[in-house]
């Protein structure tokens, strides 16, 4: 191969495991402020300087990077340090449920008023407009609507063709925008047809173009005269820089958005640039795109891109969802069993069943903090069938061997690897892991009194 | 843990702890003071100047690592509140920076191909109808490749460069093969003499292990079928990116080996700065920048101008 194939290679991966989530490096700089009372000037500041970089690292924008560490600050200092959480915990929850509120309520649907009612999709180029107007056709299909799709890109090679290819993929109908020659004219007769047609929802898309460019920015307004949209959708991409504050709100400012729609998160940007144009236009994030194929649409959580954000997981969700599946009960009846050394195979089974409760293996570690950038630097594949497995090879126990491991010799393990429908090795792998389990359970115990919380607290 | 010896510890940690809040107060002091002074005659201190430099870096998208490296190395050798000095030198110091990384694409072999790639909707293809216009009017012949069969209407896209710049389009259908295209391109690109093969593949996020293991193998069925090809890796950044950028360049870099960057889309109001840290971090040489969708818009990467163009 040629000689300037000799660019220097770089191991990422040994970089990106040397990465401390942010709530490890809460921890360590508020370890010693349990039971101080308050957190004292010192220590907050440390803390803000390290939310300052996480933030900036995560591509929010200089200028609400600074309010916001204003505002975190402001709501810290001389704050009392609750009996129930760590410090660490505390302020993490503090920058969190800043960030979340920032971000926005739950769910701002559509809105889909008039009828038709018009959803007009705008953004800069390669933003994913075409795309994300397939994706929501096809989510408004489901939902029961009847959308018609409109190509009015009349400006980027094959982009009509783009989309009815994509239309006719889902099984929508998609207006013929070739025999015109302007966007404005197509807006006319689509939605002229629409309402002969009785589709109820019509939905645009339009060429990319630069807030910056006047003349585009015209035609679009032409456009939204003409079709009185309930929605025009801003649809942007997630790993899009500091630049962000400048397009939304141009966008904003010269047409009037009514939501955002980031696309492109099934990477791993970190995503800030959603709390830019959330903060400068004003508008919610409805949507977000994880993916290119059709059905890769999922609406927008503030509390999990807060966590993606800073780097940290979803760990206000997981503590929340873990309470609310574990009940007091049944976490009291576990916490005596492991006191009294009679954690068995039954109630691991148990457990991976109330472990299933709380949502898909990868949703649930995705929102631990730091394993994101675990997986990546390991690369971990979840896998769900692992669990099927498991649970098949304690069901192939008998009753007496769930309640003593130890009598499983190895024709006994040949059985249950039998009876599974596994191999000898996962049996094996499964008696090791029970054993570690049992072997920190212990440990656990000997560091005091501890329910499920205490597991979670080291955590975050 | 040792009872006694843990307190000891604790106490000795909140009296440094103590003994460090004094001095940065005292910095702080020194520094108003002092900054104050500065300001009075001014108006801006310099450390108010330095950190607005700073500012703008961070704003360019350079990075805070970077940004902060960048405005400390200024600090010391550059005294002085003259704010349009400090800006001048700073503006040099990036141009030191990316001339290493100023180095245009030269065209050594024939056929010479150049596989494009990069995440979703960066300019690839776009960046290759530009690349085939400037290639066939220096009096190159051009070979387009298909390469990328997955999105809708892709190929027809890139046919639509083909038809615009007079450049031959070598495809097959929609959801094929993408190796089974190089495999033909290649061929032909042999049979017809061809002086360069510009191949387009699928946009790819770079944590895709299965795409990128895809391009892998486009590259080596290149490889075996033209011993040497591809002979350029140009990946695609979009100049709006943030700091994923970075994330892209190394991963793609890990995955089949980058020999050159093609920055789009400096049209807008984003400044691409990201490209420093990459120049910093692997050193690839930066090709091209886009400046617009047209067939004219790609110009050679100028350190100079870029520098100027970002503080
Ligand atoms: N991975 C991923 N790719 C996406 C997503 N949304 C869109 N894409 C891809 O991004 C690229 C650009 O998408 P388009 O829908 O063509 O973008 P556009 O905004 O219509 O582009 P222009 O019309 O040229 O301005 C395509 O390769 C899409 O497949 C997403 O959520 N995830
Ligand atoms: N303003 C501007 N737009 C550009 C530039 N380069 C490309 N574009 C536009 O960006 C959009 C995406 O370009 P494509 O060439 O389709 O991008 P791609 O990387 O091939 O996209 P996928 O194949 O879908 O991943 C199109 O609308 C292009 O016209 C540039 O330098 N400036
Ligand atoms: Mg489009
Ligand atoms: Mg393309």
């Amino acid at each position: 191969m040629g000689a300037s194939r000799a660019v220097r290679r770089y191991s990422y991966q040994a970089k990106r495991a040397m990465f401390e989530s942010l709530s490890d490096k809460f921890r360590k700089i508020l370890k010693d402020v349990r039971g101080q009372g308050t957190l004292t000037e010192s220590n907050v500041q440390a803390i803000l300087k390290e939310v300052r970089l996480a933030l900036l690292e995560a591509d929010v924008n200089f200028t609400i990077v600074k309010d916001f560490v204003a505002a975190v600050k402001e709501k810290a200092m001389g704050k009392e340090v609750l009996e129930s959480l760590s410090p660490g915990q505390q302020f993490t929850k503090i920058v969190y449920d800043e960030l979340a509120s920032l971000l926005g309520g739950e769910d701002a649907g559509l809105d889909l008023k008039g009828r038709p009612s018009v959803v007009m999709l705008v953004g800069l180029q390669g933003s994913g407009k075409t795309t994300t107007t397939a994706k929501l056709a096809l989510h408004l299909k489901k939902k029961g609507r009847n959308p018609y799709i409109v190509p009015a890109d009349l400006f980027r090679l094959a982009a009509v063709l783009q989309l009815k290819k994509l239309a006719s993929d889902i099984r929508v109908d998609c207006f013929d925008s070739e025999p015109y020659s302007s966007p404005a004219d197509i807006c006319r007769e689509a939605f002229r047809v629409a309402g002969l047609k009785g589709y109820d929802i019509l939905l645009v898309d339009t060429a990319g173009r630069l807030h910056i460019d006047d003349a585009l920015m015209t035609e679009l307004r032409s456009m939204r005269e003409i079709l009185s949209p309930s929605e025009v959708l801003f649809v942007a991409d997630s790993m899009t820089g500091q630049d962000a504050v400048n397009t939304a709100k141009g966008f904003n400012e010269s047409i009037g958005i009514t939501g955002v729609i980031l696309t492109k998160f099934d990477g791993d940007a970190r995503g800030g640039a959603a709390l830019s144009m959330r903060v400068s236009t004003g508008r919610p994030i409805k949507f977000i795109g994880t993916g290119e194929k059709a059905d890769a649409l999922e609406v927008f959580h503030p509390s999990r891109l807060a966590g993606r954000i800073l780097d940290m997981g979803d760990v206000l969700t997981l503590i929340e969802k873990a309470q609310a599946t574990f009940d007091e009960k049944q976490a009291k009846e576990l916490e005596k069993k492991i006191k009294r050394d009679e954690f068995t195979l039954e109630d691991f089974k148990e457990q991976l069943q109330q472990i299933k409760k709380l949502g898909s293996l990868d949703s649930i570690l995705s929102m631990v903090p730091g394993f994101d950038a675990i997986r990546k630097s390991k690369d971990i594949s979840v896998d769900e069938k692992e669990l099927v497995r498991i649970e098949a090879i304690i069901n192939s126990m008998t009753r007496g061997e769930r309640q003593n491991p130890s009598v499983l010799n190895a024709s006994r393990r040949q059985r249950i690897a039998r009876g599974s429908g596994t191999r000898v090795q996962e049996v094996n792998k499964l008696m090791n892991q029970y054993a570690d389990m049992r072997k920190m359970m212990k440990k656990l115990k000997k560091a005091g009194p501890m329910g499920l919380k205490g597991l979670f607290s080291r955590m975050s | 843990m040792n009872e006694s010896k843990g307190k000891e510890d604790r106490m000795f940690k909140k009296l440094k702890a103590g003994f460090e809040g004094l001095k940065a107060g005292l910095a702080r002091t020194h520094n108003a003071i002092m900054g104050g002074v500065e300001a009075a005659f001014t108006g801006k201190s310099r450390e108010d100047i330095l950190e607005s430099l700073e500012e703008s870096l961070i704003l360019s998208d350079v990075g805070v690592t970077a940004s902060t490296e960048i405005v400390d190395k200024l600090r010391e050798v550059l005294a002085g509140r003259d704010e349009e000095k400090l800006r001048q030198h700073l503006r040099d110091s990036v141009y030191e920076m990316l001339k290493k990384v100023e180095r245009p694409l030269e065209i050594t072999s024939s056929p010479f191909v150049i596989m494009v790639l990069g995440v979703n909707g960066v300019g690839k293809t776009t960046t290759i109808g530009k690349l085939a216009s400037r290639l066939s009017s220096e009096g190159r012949s051009v070979v387009l490749a298909a390469g990328d069969t997955f999105r809708a209407a892709a190929i027809e896209q890139l046919e639509g460069w083909g038809k615009r710049t007079g450049c031959p389009v070598i495809r097959q259908a929609q959801g094929g093969d993408p190796g089974a295209v190089v495999f033909d391109a290649m061929k032909a690109a042999t049979a017809r003499r061809a002086d360069v093969v510009l191949l387009d593949t699928a946009g790819r996020l770079h944590t895709k292990a299965n795409l990128m293991e895809e391009l892998k193998k486009v590259q080596r069925v290149a490889g075996r079928e033209l011993p040497g090809a591809p002979h350029e890796n140009l990946l695609v950044l979009d100049a709006s990116t943030g700091q994923n950028a970075l994330s892209q360049a190394r991963l793609f870099n890990e995955a089949v080996g980058v020999t050159g960057i093609a920055l789009t889309k400096l049209d807008g109001t984003a400044k691409g700065g990201i490209i420093i840290a990459i120049a910093r971090e692997l050193g690839i040489p930066v090709r091209f920048v886009g400046v617009g969708e047209k067939v004219e818009d790609l110009k050679e990467f100028d350190a100079r101008e870029f520098a100027e163009a970002l503080i």
